[in-house]
């Protein structure tokens, strides 16, 4: 068992503030995930995903607002696409797209986005270190 | 970053809400050694005026020029400590912030995990502030015309007040009059004053005011733009009746041979014809003809409302029309629809004739309802002699709704003064708990407890006509635990009114999006802060007033439109608005001309340079997502204040703190 060093990137306006809803709520859940907060999870470029897993993070969320729920329209359309075929990426690369976690938490699902946060730590935490994976 | 990089960090206490899981002086102390940092400090309240003069303090005497306030989320104070920095002479932008209170000190119950938690969160701040390039925000002018949703009172309030500042206001209402649900009251609570009188006045007013474009049996179909700029579509539905010719004299009503049952004001207990006017305090007076009703839609022939109009109004031809109108903010009043208590069926509405909801009741004892005011059982002639009053139906209950309605115990007392005062009959309250805090609520309270209401401190069980004792026969039975004796009771009484709850609007989750904002997950609309900022949203230029927030009664929603009124005022008085300065910035040098980002932009933003074949980013139109970043084949898009630099070096610095408590024996958690 270990601690695994997980970069959420969270949307401004429905995931983070659903990271926010949690909070007001007191509601406790695992410490592992930093979060990193994005305009829009359409800005979270295929690249910055990667640039993660390469500063060895052993696990990267990806939290956008419900689709139609966007406060941009449609820019978490673009991530509903692309997050999928980046993990298809992954995989050819040898990195287990479990690592990669895609999900849609609303600026009051506070308590959705605690129950995601530990179950994905979780789920890291029984996979092996991700250092060790790529050694 | 051509000069020095002079980062200033601030840890706030927050009183113990950070404080007291955080070890805050360890967290200053150990920012002061980052990278970069000049001075790192602790504070108990870094918003106060004292926390944000020590950040100006540093920034004059330290020559700091660049800013990090680890406190509470920057949805609550990343505008205060921008604006510090600014009145220091600091770009905002050069300001970050981390949240160790909202996603730290309240979501970690281990003080050490908590302290690294917040170590990985400032460093991950620290790393990225240093990136951060100073931005010029854009202005924009803004149209002073108010868009208001939804012309109950809440709407009535917020377009006069809006209409008497001298700006023009579209209110747009999708029923055929305004007034909303206040207008099927007939007393309203603590003062049993007249609905309305007190309504009719303000409708007529906003319906006749000069800066009021009045848009009823109308509903918006889109929304376009921002703040200071939006462009609304409206279906103006056919009402088959000219507005120009039509007197609203009335004719027409009195000859529709068409009765339809009016389920929408009159709470399906009265009638309509299928030309109506909802109520003859109607405004605007002009009726509707109810297509889904009407018998010349439906077979062809009749034609008696055009035959007998004076006016020749009449008009089966009218087509619905579409209306484009240009606003600078928006107030959404949607209000409320009424629980359905159909749902619960032990309680036997619409299988018992003589079990009510509150609305029926109120259309009931309204003296221009279907009754002419007269309380009657379900036969219409019958005067109830006893009546219980049920609270919390479909409120306060995890099986339907676990919020308070917030209006029914007080509803529910206006009802008991009411019949009594109508009927003379024996009342029984059956409530969970009394809630009556407002302005002389409590004292009404009191004074119906004098009247002589017996009061039932227990949840209905079940409410059923199945007899056990020949008192029963013919009755409605109440079975309720009565707690405050430890007994169950019967108690068979002729008639029973259920308090059904208040739920959001049944399509208020389309409106929410059609608005670009959030519902709870109880469907209401959620407003920007619960306590300080309880009529704007998250979407600036859309505010929320009134029910459709939250069940509130007429004075909370009077005031909310009137509140949302005044911060519509504000933005219009300030002429012109700061708009996003984190926007998209095409490197023409490396765009290859692909149109990728043009096609993922949401709001066309992104235009085609055909000269020079790259794209190029309109900064008026561009709300800052960048979801075109992420589509860049090339990477020639980069959004401002959320570079590629920037957000790696933040995570870097969350990374690398991990990595390195990792590599100390510690927790990285």
């Amino acid at each position: 068992m270990y601690e695994p060093k997980i970069i959420g990137f969270l949307c401004n306006w429905c995931s983070y503030r659903g990271a926010d809803t949690a909070g007001m709520a007191r509601l406790k859940y695992a410490t592992n995930v930093k979060v990193v907060r994005v305009p829009c999870s359409g800005r979270i470029s295929p690249e910055l995903v990667l640039r993660t897993f390469r500063e060895g993070a052993d696990g990267v969320m990806v939290l956008g607002c419900h689709i139609g729920d966007c406060h941009y329209g449609t820019g978490n359309h673009r991530t509903a696409k692309r997050m999928p075929i980046l993990k298809k990426l992954l995989e050819y690369n040898g990195i287990d797209p479990e690592r990669l976690y895609i999900n849609w938490v609303s600026a009051a699902e506070g308590e959705k986005f605690a129950t995601v946060i530990d179950e994905f730590t979780d789920k890291i935490r029984a996979m092996t270190p991700f250092e060790e994976v790529m050694k | 970053m051509s000069e020095e990089v002079r980062i200033g960090v601030y840890i706030c206490h927050c009183g113990s809400n950070i404080a007291g899981t955080v070890d805050v002086a360890e967290v200053a102390r150990w920012a002061g050694e980052l990278p970069n940092v000049v001075v790192g400090r602790d504070y108990k309240f870094m918003c106060s005026s004292l926390g944000q003069e020590l950040i100006e303090k540093d920034i004059k005497e330290q020559n700091i020029n660049r800013v990090v306030v680890a406190s509470c989320s920057p949805h609550l104070h990343e505008p205060t400590f921008r604006n510090a920095c600014s009145r220091a002479g600091v770009n905002p932008y050069l300001f970050e912030m981390a949240n160790i209170r909202e996603q730290v000190s309240w979501v970690t119950a281990d003080k050490a995990d908590a302290t690294r938690k917040a170590k990985a969160l400032v460093a991950a701040a620290v790393n990225r502030v240093a990136y951060q390039q100073p931005l010029n925000s854009l202005f924009v002018p803004i149209n002073s015309n108010v868009l208001v949703v939804g012309a109950g009172v809440t709407g009535i309030q917020a377009a006069l007040e809006i209409a008497d500042s001298g700006n023009h206001v579209y209110l747009v209402e999708r029923e055929p009059s305004i007034g909303g649900h206040m207008a099927q009251f007939d007393k309203t609570f603590p003062t049993l004053d007249c609905s309305a009188c007190i309504l009719t006045p303000k409708m007529f007013n906003v319906g006749n005011h000069k800066n009021v474009t009045m848009l009823t049996w109308s509903e918006v179909e889109k929304v376009d733009g921002y703040i200071g700029n939006f462009t609304v579509t409206i279906r103006k539905k056919a009402r088959f009746v000219n507005e120009e010719l039509c007197t609203g004299c009335g004719v027409c009503q009195e000859k529709c041979p068409k009765k339809v049952i009016d389920d929408v004001f009159e709470a399906g207990i009265g009638y309509r014809k299928a030309v109506y006017t909802p109520f003859p305090q109607a405004v605007p007076k002009y009726p509707v003809i109810d297509k889904e009703n009407c018998t010349f839609f439906l077979k062809g022939t009749c034609k008696a409302c055009q035959k007998f109009c004076p006016r020749d109004s009449i008009d089966f031809d009218q087509q619905d029309e579409i209306i484009t109108v240009k606003v600078g903010n928006i107030i959404l009043s949607t209000g409320w629809d009424l629980f359905d208590a159909r749902q619960i069926p032990q309680y036997g509405y619409g299988s018992l004739p003589n079990v009510f909801t509150s609305l029926e009741f109120e259309r009931m004892t309204n003296a221009a309802g279907p009754t002419s005011g007269k309380v009657y059982l379900r036969d219409g002639v019958t005067v109830p002699k006893s009546v219980a009053i049920i609270h919390c139906v479909g409120s306060r209950d995890r099986n339907y709704n676990n919020y308070c309605s917030a209006i029914c115990c007080m509803q529910s007392l206006k009802f008991a003064h009411l019949v009594g005062e109508k009927t003379g009959a024996e009342v029984f309250e059956c409530y969970i708990d009394m809630r009556t805090p407002a302005k002389a609520y409590d004292e009404f309270y009191q004074r119906i407890m004098k009247e002589g209401v017996h009061f039932i401190r227990g949840k209905v069980a079940e409410i059923t006509d199945a007899a056990r004792t020949p008192e029963e026969e013919g009755k409605t039975i109440v079975q309720v635990e009565d707690t405050l004796i430890g007994k169950q009771r019967r108690i068979p009484v002729d008639m029973v009114i259920l308090s059904a709850g208040l739920e959001p609007r049944h399509d208020a989750k389309q409106v929410a999006i059609k608005f670009g904002i959030s519902c709870s997950i109880d469907g209401w609309f959620i407003e920007k802060h619960p306590k300080l900022d309880p009529v704007a949203t998250m979407t600036d230029g859309v505010f929320v007033a009134g029910a459709c927030q939250g069940p509130k009664d007429i004075p909370a929603s009077v005031a909310q439109g009137a509140a949302a009124a005044a911060r519509v005022l504000s933005i219009i008085g300030q002429g012109e608005i700061e708009i996003e300065a984190a926007t998209s910035v095409v490197n023409e040098e490396t765009c290859v001309g692909c149109k990728e980002c043009i096609s993922t932009c949401p709001y066309t933003a992104i235009e085609f340079l055909e000269d020079t074949k790259k794209a190029h980013v309109i900064e008026a139109l561009c709300k800052g997502c960048g979801t075109c970043v992420g589509a860049c084949l090339s990477k020639s898009i980069s959004l401002k204040h959320f570079t590629d630099e920037q957000l790696v070096a933040e995570m870097i610095g969350a990374m690398r703190t991990m990595t390195l408590f990792e590599a100390q024996g510690q927790e990285v958690a």
